[in-house]
């Protein structure tokens, strides 16, 4: 490597950065707030303490799992925008079982990370069902099950699945104490659900690089007709991809019921569904980029909150960030091709 | 039911679907030079709190419009360009600015949520609106319905009856061709994104200053992707948008007509009903109907394919260098 | 208008397509542009038409130099180009197309456009529908078209790339009329070609072109023989082919019925052999291609069997095809051959016979390395298909192959290859042979067809003829029959 794609690495890599934080800066001030007190708050609220930290390792599990999912699904050529749906479908799966299963932990606990799978692989079928058989392209069969599996949720917390006292916003009862997630210690981070999310990235890596199966998810993205033609069922493995992602996409969804809030609440997936689309785009699609870049996004997440609490911005802030940083990387990525190919 | 409540229910629908109009059109045109632009969630939302906090700030409804197209181009203007310029992937940056334009609307909007604000005022027109049944349904109503209407028809007119709108459809479907006739393609491109993208913009604020009034957290979450879909149910065809728009709108409003009558069903039923038709819309517009295409006379063939199938521009989505 | 082109050079990257070649062209002439695929001919046209910027060199209009920066430019000095793909739009009507460039206004004033093109058809003998929609046209009709349309904004030149690929032989003589009638009233054509015999028959010079550079030109009479040196550098003799059919029945197909959302074919009956090669004639679109779909397990057809060895396979999944070694290696190698973005070794990681669930990257290395060399393939495992030459990806799709084939299937297997490369191709298909396999193909040269099958079978207008023996047929009697002259 020469020093000068050495400097375009380092810039490509800064630059998005750089900008996102201009940008911002400029939106907090036209809201007429100090950006110092503002980046302050986001980073402070979320590293002051080891209950954050713990906190933000929590963050990452469900984001890292719908990453490491999409990731299989980005491989393939499809955009599974209805990632969201597939971690709710796991999450009311996994509800469901604790609901009506009373058992000790080590029963219990398998049957739920199994349920969230489950949930989320099957609502992957629906998905993939209708792109396959229906023709109804994936973001739209996505997006539009999306919204009702939100309606769904919603019905079943606020009506069947309401607790004695009567519906509220906090969701359903807590859920049983053997089906909580075992923590490290006094913390809120569970030993077990940081394990399996680390093991998804690692696995998804090891598939899309060193099996066949992803090679043939590749070749499906890059040409569908030509892999077709080489042999492979196209079909067939598109439907697996998108339940491959749901399985994985669903697990963390029942994570954020056994081992975040302990039970169902509205908006149970904190829109990770959608931040994972973001995760991966800034991972350049390379699964050993999603950790650092899920940390990333994770502490904007378990900062956000005291913008509200301290300074009257909205939480959403962190978002804007995100979404800004993804934005500017993918700008710079191009203007750095169109460079490359010009000097070539 | 009485026919005064059957007549209230078809003017409110028609009032209701102005926004989907608008953004349908926009969008179509986007579309049909070849461009997708997919931020449109996004960009509803954001437009329609740029919209309503300078219309709250200035008093005036004309500007909030205005601001609202201009960032709703300035949008639009991003996708093509990336795409035109930087090579990159037009549902990709489409996904991120629907997901970044939420979350500004939500940070930038805050101060403005549940603020009361100004509207636009209705305007009955003279003498078509004492036509009997027909009158007040459509002309009973404020300006933005009646410019809903020049529009649907402006834009009918533009693509198939004049030399613009031929050229812009040779844009969409295959632009190497175009170009080999002198037609500037990646420059008409930029002008119809950013033309579709004011009139998203005129869409997101026909919501918070008419249809649904003020602004909140995820106000019209939704109804961009509805529009969307609406393009590809209406085969990339104006009039049809109208009916994809006022089949939204009649369900949304069938939502508040039968919730009193059946307090039964949950109101999550009617939540998530626009979005399963929009699903089961979809599959409709893409089956094969057993090679219908076949038994007509060749001359009718294309026509016929195109209700089917609904034949979305052959260029859309891709890229056109020059030279 | 009198043409110079003076010392014309363009690259694509690290290609060389065009090196300073320098020619000129003079008024009310029909001037013959050769080569074989590959030499540069199409670009340099591209260049002359405004449709490519040359990187250096000039071009003189009447001594005056003239420098286009789009295709638009050009034909206002009167230099159009009539593309082997007509770039039309499909979507539209054919008066529509014929509209689109005209720019003269803002209404479309149907009537007057109605009548400007009514008038130019007469004038040429052209039978053109306005209403029709473009898709329902054959290649030969849209060309006539732009033809049509390039007159009406009034070119003095025309430039035509290859247009007798996929025209059937009515249609050709027209456009030779056309073409002589043309130059009669002081219109300059210049004709591209790699047809020897068409550009004989109608140039009255010829400049040759070859691995991007002018070989030479020549005045009419033309001797081919010349003309041959220069396009090669050598004589050529195509090696004789001796048919290797055997008496074992291996493929039937009865009552075999196909169709497509557009067409649907007559019940097909065929016999064939081991070792037989079966050409299918017919213009693009006539439905060869779909009987070879059939055949290859990717479309289902509608009523009829399908044996092979005695197997019905008709209705069964594209996966028994491939076991039943029955292989289909389609017209466009990148679309739809070869995964663009993965590497050669990656290609035959997929197709490899043994499966494994982990990749053993080193094993499939080596196998592509062995098969790269048995193919002459130009390139080394790690080589991405898409930076291949269209040659070097044929051949890399035909080592993909298994060696032991029952029934192939090729959608023109030597399109757009230099002959080099064309040759290799039918000796590779024509061993095949000798071990038995069946060999169906399609082809829009003619030549390719008489030259390569035991039987050829005609496509057209929906109807298939039974096979003709190809030693029985002439080249002109089968340009007639894909015309839907029966004879």
């Amino acid at each position: 490597m020469n020093a000068r794609s050495l400097w375009s690495r380092l810039a490509l890599g800064t630059l998005p950065f750089l900008l996102t934080l201009a940008t911002s800066t400029l939106i907090i001030v036209l809201m007429g707030a100090d950006p110092f007190e503002a980046f302050g708050n986001l980073i402070g609220g979320a590293y002051e303490s080891w209950s954050k930290v713990a906190d933000i390792g929590m963050a990452m599990v469900p984001l890292m799992l719908a990453a490491a999912g999409m990731l299989i699904t980005f491989a393939a050529g499809l955009w599974n925008i209805g990632v969201e749906g597939q971690m709710l479908a796991g999450a009311l799966m996994t509800t469901w079982v604790v609901q009506s299963v009373d058992a000790p932990a080590p029963i219990m606990l398998p049957l739920t990370i199994l349920a969230g799978m489950a949930g989320g692989a099957l609502w992957g079928v629906l998905i993939g069902a209708l792109r396959t058989y229906g023709h109804v392209n994936e973001i739209f069969a996505g997006l539009g099950l999306n919204f009702v599996g939100s309606a769904l949720t919603n019905y079943l917390i606020f009506g069947p699945w309401k607790p004695p006292g009567g519906a509220t916003m906090s969701g359903t009862e807590p859920f049983a104490r053997a089906a909580w997630m075992p923590t490290i210690g006094n913390t809120r981070a569970s030993w077990l659900a940081l394990l399996l999310a680390g093991f998804a990235i690692l696995v998804v890596y090891v598939i899309l690089r060193n099996t066949r199966w992803g090679l043939m998810l590749k070749a499906i993205g890059l040409n569908a007709t030509a892999a077709h033609r080489l042999g492979i069922d196209t079909n067939r493995h598109l439907i697996l991809a998108i339940m491959a992602c749901g399985a994985l996409a669903g697990l963390g969804g029942s994570m954020q019921t056994t081992a975040i809030y302990h039970r169902l609440i509205p908006q149970i997936t904190g829109g990770n569904g959608y931040l994972a689309q973001l995760v991966v785009l800034l991972s350049g699609l390379r699964a050993q980029w999603v950790p650092l870049v899920v940390l990333f996004f994770a502490s904007m997440q378990v900062g956000s909150p005291r913008l509200e609490l301290r300074m009257q911005l909205d939480s959403s802030l962190g978002g804007v960030v995100q979404g800004t940083v993804v934005l500017f990387f993918l700008l710079v990525s191009g203007i750095r091709q169109r460079l490359d190919a010009r000097s070539r | 039911m009485q026919s005064g409540v059957v007549i209230e229910t078809i003017r409110s629908v028609v009032a209701s679907s102005t926004p989907l109009v608008f953004a349908g059109i926009g969008e179509l045109l986007t579309e049909r030079s070849g461009i997708t632009n997919l931020s449109l969630d996004g960009s509803i939302l954001v437009t329609a709190m740029a919209g309503f906090a300078l219309a709250y700030a200035t008093g005036s409804v004309l500007l909030g419009f205005m601001l609202a197209m201009l960032v709703g181009a300035l949008i639009a203007l991003l996708v093509a360009s990336s795409s035109i310029y930087l090579n990159q992937d037009q549902v990709a940056i489409g996904l991120v600015l629907t997901l970044l334009m939420t979350e500004v609307s939500s940070f930038v909007g805050r101060p403005f949520v549940r603020v009361p604000g100004p509207s636009v005022p209705s305007w009955s027109l003279p003498v078509l609106s004492e036509i009997p049944v027909v009158g007040p349904i459509f002309f009973d109503q404020n300006i933005l319905v009646y410019l809903g209407y020049v529009l649907t028809i402006g834009a009918w007119v533009w693509l198939y009856h004049t030399l613009p709108g031929l050229k812009m459809r040779a844009v969409g479907e295959r632009p190497e061709a175009a170009f080999a006739r002198g037609v500037p393609v990646n420059r008409l491109r930029l002008l119809y994104s950013a033309l579709g993208g004011a009139l998203v913009g005129a869409a997101g604020a026909a919501y918070s200053l008419n249809v649904k009034l003020g602004w909140s957290h995820k106000h019209t979450a939704g109804m961009g992707w509805i529009a969307l879909a609406i393009v590809i149910f209406a085969g990339w065809h104006p009039l049809r948008v109208v009916l994809g728009a006022y089949l939204f709108a009649a369900l949304k409003s069938l939502g508040s007509l039968l919730q009193p009558v059946y307090p039964n069903v949950p109101t999550q039923v009617f939540q998530a009903a626009p979005f399963a038709l929009m699903i089961i819309a979809l599959l409709l517009v893409s089956r094969d109907l057993g090679g219908l295409e076949r038994r007509v006379p060749a001359r009718l063939a294309p026509m016929v394919r195109a209700v089917i199938h609904g034949s979305a521009p052959a260029g859309l989505g891709k890229r056109f260098e020059q030279g | 208008m009198k043409i110079e082109i003076d010392r014309i050079n363009k690259s694509f990257g690290s290609v060389r397509a065009n090196v300073d070649i320098s020619l000129s062209v003079d008024e009310g002439t029909i001037h013959g542009l050769l080569g074989e695929n590959g030499a540069g001919k199409t670009t340099l046209m591209k260049v002359l038409s405004g449709y490519l910027q040359p990187d250096a060199g000039e071009i003189r209009i009447d001594g005056h130099p003239v420098a286009f920066q789009s295709p638009a430019e050009a034909i206002s000095h009167g230099i159009g180009m009539l593309h082997q793909d007509p770039l039309d739009v499909p979507a539209l009507s054919v008066l529509d197309n014929f509209a689109l460039g005209l720019n003269r206004g803002f209404w479309q004033r149907r009537s007057r456009l109605r009548h400007q093109f009514f008038s130019l058809c007469l004038r040429f003998g052209l039978k053109l529908q306005p209403d029709e929609p473009l898709a329902n046209l054959t290649v030969g009709e849209r060309q006539q078209l732009e033809l049509v349309r390039l007159l009406a904004l009034g070119v003095r030149v025309i430039i035509l790339d290859e247009p007798t690929t996929g025209i059937s032989e009515p249609q050709k003589v027209l456009l030779f009329e056309t073409l002589h009638r043309l130059a009669d009233e002081g219109l300059t054509v210049i004709f591209v070609s790699h047809k020897l015999d068409d550009v004989d028959a109608l140039c009255s010079r010829a400049s040759v072109l070859r691995a991007g550079r002018l070989a030479g030109e020549r005045p009419a009479p033309l001797e081919r023989d010349q003309l041959v040196e220069l396009m090669f550098g050598h004589a050529v003799t195509a090696p004789a082919y001796v048919s290797a059919c055997g008496d074992r029945v291996v493929l039937q197909a009865q009552g075999l019925v196909v169709h497509s959302h557009l067409l649907e074919l007559e019940p097909i009956d065929l016999q064939a052999c081991a070792g037989e090669v079966i050409g299918l004639a017919g213009l693009e679109g006539s439905g060869q291609r779909l009987f070879m779909e059939a055949c290859a397990g990717i479309r289902q057809p509608r009523h009829g069997s399908l044996l092979l060895n005695g197997e019905n396979l008709a209705g069964a999944p594209y996966s028994r095809f491939l076991e039943r070694n029955v292989a289909y290696v389609p017209a466009s190698r990148l679309e739809e051959g070869l995964v663009s973005g993965l590497t050669i070794r990656e290609h035959f990681v997929l197709v490899a016979q043994k499966r494994g669930f982990m990749v053993d990257w080193d094993a499939a290395g080596s196998n592509a390395a062995a098969r790269i060399a048995e193919y002459s393939v130009v390139g080394t495992p790690e080589s991405r298909v898409e930076e291949l030459s269209g040659g070097n990806q044929q051949r890399a799709l035909l080592s993909m192959l298994p060696d032991q084939l029952a029934l192939l299937m090729l959608d023109h297997p030597t399109r757009g290859l230099d002959l080099g490369s064309a040759i290799w191709v039918w000796q590779q298909l024509h061993e095949r042979c000798e071990r038995g396999t069946v060999i169906l193909f399609t082809s829009t040269d003619l030549d390719e067809l008489v030259d390569n099958s035991d039987r050829i079978m005609v496509f057209s207008g929906g109807k298939v003829s039974s096979p003709v023996s190809s030693a029985e047929v002439t080249r002109e009697e089968l340009g007639y029959m894909i015309g839907g002259v029966n004879l």
